[in-house]
């Protein structure tokens, strides 16, 4: 019999039953909640007159709706603009205050993006396995766990039953051999990645990242690139524990202390695939290929090196790809063959749960340092993915690094990632965003987004248009 | 839960590939806190031609007259006909709730994202997946006949055209079950509570540390 991969063990693990159809019950150690997927779920719980089977399994955070600016922050919840967003964050509060949920509340300090906040605060940890009523929730699988996005009747059904029903996803090693170059990121690794298997190309699949790159890849590194597993149509992507995440998690807040440490490290040592494991699909790039990406299209996987130009459809054999390339085109005001550094920037957004850790804070920081924004560039803002991110930046003196050069430093939550609070692109503007989604719409009605690394992010502030940072 | 067993119903193209939530339903109008609402404003990007917002009266508002599902021949549409990897992105369960609130029953396309595909079950509506040549076929038939319909038999797994062609798909037997008799999932799993107990027993000895470890 061959070995298990990852996905495998991790599944086995927390597998309570299997039903004679072949889908299982499966455990969930840690269930972390935002305001968005949550109050139908809590309403739910409370009309059938239910209670949340494991209250001390549930960590929340408010993060969609919060407003970024510090004259909005400055008084809580109350300080909300928007009516609409205020009653969804309070509602939050209420539900977590009603049932003993911990939650990191609108101006406490360890408030954040939930997938920044899950890892840095220790609530998710290696070997767990973590749901969210988001799709980013991929993100923790860098840790060695397996966690994915749920619905919200899915969040319901876990905070009853600390359970969900599934039915097992298949494995895909995706390695990345070699070594990157200077300059390339583990955002342009996971670009580059969707720009070659496609936003489909995970579909039914847990994905574990492996190859020399991700050996060598920092921890948060492995976050960014898990986080976008999602973007290549796979629920969960994963990296085996070593070294690097055990030195990351020691000493987080809600890691194991003492012998509950030495116990739990041993326990996590067993987190890789085995070396005679067998994935249904192995996908291998050579990392030294990897240029840094610039996505140009409405799709993730519409993503190019920095070098290229725009794609002609009419050279496309498929009809519905070609069809796509056309409307993408016509949406993000772009001509084939035109070159991707000619492509001017009117926003830059360095944020969001792909990118706001404190490396990414560091990497655009390093960019921009005794430069200034381009004076055609309307608004750059940066936006820490938590309140311990901010003040980690702040004590490296990075947020004046941004100041100086006329980019805002902004208060943590998804700002215009996903353009839910009042931090939002015009029709027509061409974004340089660190974010995972370039859909339509996805950073404000008419919001033209590329997706890109902080540093590329942080380039393109500074010049106005897209430049290849390595020459930067 | 609403239950599915068989539909019969208009068909609307939804014709483009890697269709996602934040198109299905936009990110404005996820700030409500209740589950219903969502229907006037499926698909609002491309149904109207101006934003929306939430609260607004959409009766009000310029329609986009390019956009299929605005067109008289769509009217009361119940099965939406759509291309591969529908549903990407964005976990949000807003969106099928948007688009069962706006009547349909039924999505038919080549592929779907897991996490849409699953969170359709939930909520009494069914995605079917046919291959991207039946997906084809079907699209031309519909475009080529004002009023096409399709009767979709979930107990026999088949959806069949009013040329009487039927095309068979595969739903796991669990979902199936659920939905054809519109069971409750958190009943169902809360009957294997005692295996949720013992499981749980072991884990706090064998992993103390999962257990009690965050706090405010
Ligand atoms: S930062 Fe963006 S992708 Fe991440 S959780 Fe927030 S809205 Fe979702």
């Amino acid at each position: 019999m061959s070995g298990k991969t990852l996905y495998d063990k991790l599944w086995d693990d927390h597998e309570v039953s299997r039903r004679d159809d072949g889908s299982s019950l499966l455990y969930i150690d840690r269930h972390i909640v935002h305001e968005v997927t949550s109050p139908q779920a809590f309403e739910g719980l409370r009309l059938a007159s239910r209670k949340p089977w494991r209250v001390d399994s549930v960590v929340a955070t408010p993060d969609h709706n919060v407003p970024t600016t510090t004259a909005e922050r400055a008084f809580g919840v109350e300080g909300i603009a928007d009516p609409i967003s205020k009653i969804q964050v309070k509602t939050l509060d209420d539900n977590c205050d009603e049932l003993g949920i911990v939650e990191f509340k609108i101006n406490d300090q360890r408030q954040g993006i939930v997938h920044v906040v899950g890892p840095e605060t220790g609530a998710c940890l290696p070997g767990m396995t973590i749901v969210c009523g988001d799709s980013h929730t991929s993100t923790n699988g860098a840790l060695g766990a397996l966690a994915f996005g749920i619905g919200t009747s899915e969040v319901e059904h876990v905070l009853a039953t600390q359970c969900i029903v599934a039915k097992k996803m298949k494995n895909m090693l995706v390695r990345v051999d070699g070594e990157l170059g200077k300059g390339v990121t583990p955002k342009d690794v996971v670009l580059a990645i969707i720009g070659k298997i496609g936003t489909a190309g995970g579909t039914g699949y847990a994905i574990e990242f492996g190859g020399t790159v991700f050996r060598a890849m920092s921890m948060e590194g492995r976050l960014t690139v898990c986080n976008m597993a999602i973007e290549a149509g796979a629920r969960a992507g994963m990296v085996a524990v070593d070294d690097i995440t055990l030195d990351y998690v020691k000493g987080r807040a809600f890691a194991p202390k003492a012998e509950h440490w030495s116990l739990a490290e041993k326990n996590w040592r067993e987190l890789r695939s085995d070396d005679d494991a067998v994935f249904d699909e192995v996908v291998v790039i050579d990392g030294s290929d990897i240029q840094p990406q610039v996505s140009w299209g409405t799709s993730p996987e519409m993503v190019l090196p920095v070098g290229g130009s725009i794609p002609d459809p009419a050279l496309e054999s498929d009809a519905v790809k070609a069809s796509g390339y056309s409307r993408a085109l016509e949406y993000m005001g772009l001509k084939p063959g035109q070159a991707i550094k000619d492509i001017a920037v009117d926003r830059v957004f360095i944020g969001s749960c792909t990118n706001s850790r404190i490396e990414d804070i560091r990497a655009a920081a390093a960019v921009v340092k005794g430069r200034k924004k381009a004076a055609s560039v309307k608004e750059a803002i940066v936006v820490p993915g938590s309140g311990a991110v901010k003040l980690q930046a702040e004590a490296e003196g990075l947020h004046k690094v941004f100041i100086e050069a006329d980019i805002e430093w902004r208060e943590p939550g998804c700002s215009m990632c996903l353009a839910m609070n009042a931090d939002r692109l015009g029709a027509g503007e061409h974004c340089a965003s660190t974010s995972n989604r370039n859909f339509e719409g996805r950073q404000g009605y008419g919001g033209r987004t590329h997706l890109v690394s902080p540093a590329m992010a942080a380039a393109a502030a500074i010049a106005g248009h897209f430049v290849d940072v390595r020459e930067f | 839960m609403k239950s599915f067993t068989t539909h019969t119903g208009l068909v609307a193209p939804m014709d483009r590939a890697n269709v996602d939530t934040d198109l299905i339903i936009p990110k404005q109008f996820l700030k409500s806190i209740k589950r219903t609402g969502f229907g006037p404003n499926l698909f609002d990007e491309l149904r109207y031609l101006d934003t929306g917002e939430p609260g607004r009266d959409n009766s009000t508002r310029p329609v986009n007259p390019d956009f299929p599902l605005n067109f008289e021949r769509y009217q009361g549409a119940s099965v939406l006909l759509a291309r591969k990897n529908f549903g990407c992105g964005s976990s949000r369960e807003h969106a099928p709730w948007a688009l069962e609130e706006f009547g349909f029953r039924a999505v038919i396309a080549p592929s779907f994202a897991d996490i849409f595909y699953n969170n359709c079950f939930k909520n009494g509506m069914l995605p079917i997946v046919l291959s991207e040549a039946d997906v084809e076929q079907l699209f031309q038939e519909m475009y080529a006949d004002e009023g096409y319909s399709l009767t979709v038999d979930l107990a026999e797994q088949t959806v069949v055209s009013p040329k009487g062609n039927r095309y068979a798909f595969e739903v796991d037997a669990f979902r199936k079950h659920c939905l054809l008799n519109g069971f409750d999932d958190i009943s169902l799993t809360l009957l294997d509570s005692d295996k949720i107990h013992a499981y749980e027993d072991a884990r706090k000895n064998t992993k103390p540390w999962l257990f009690g470890a965050v706090s405010q």
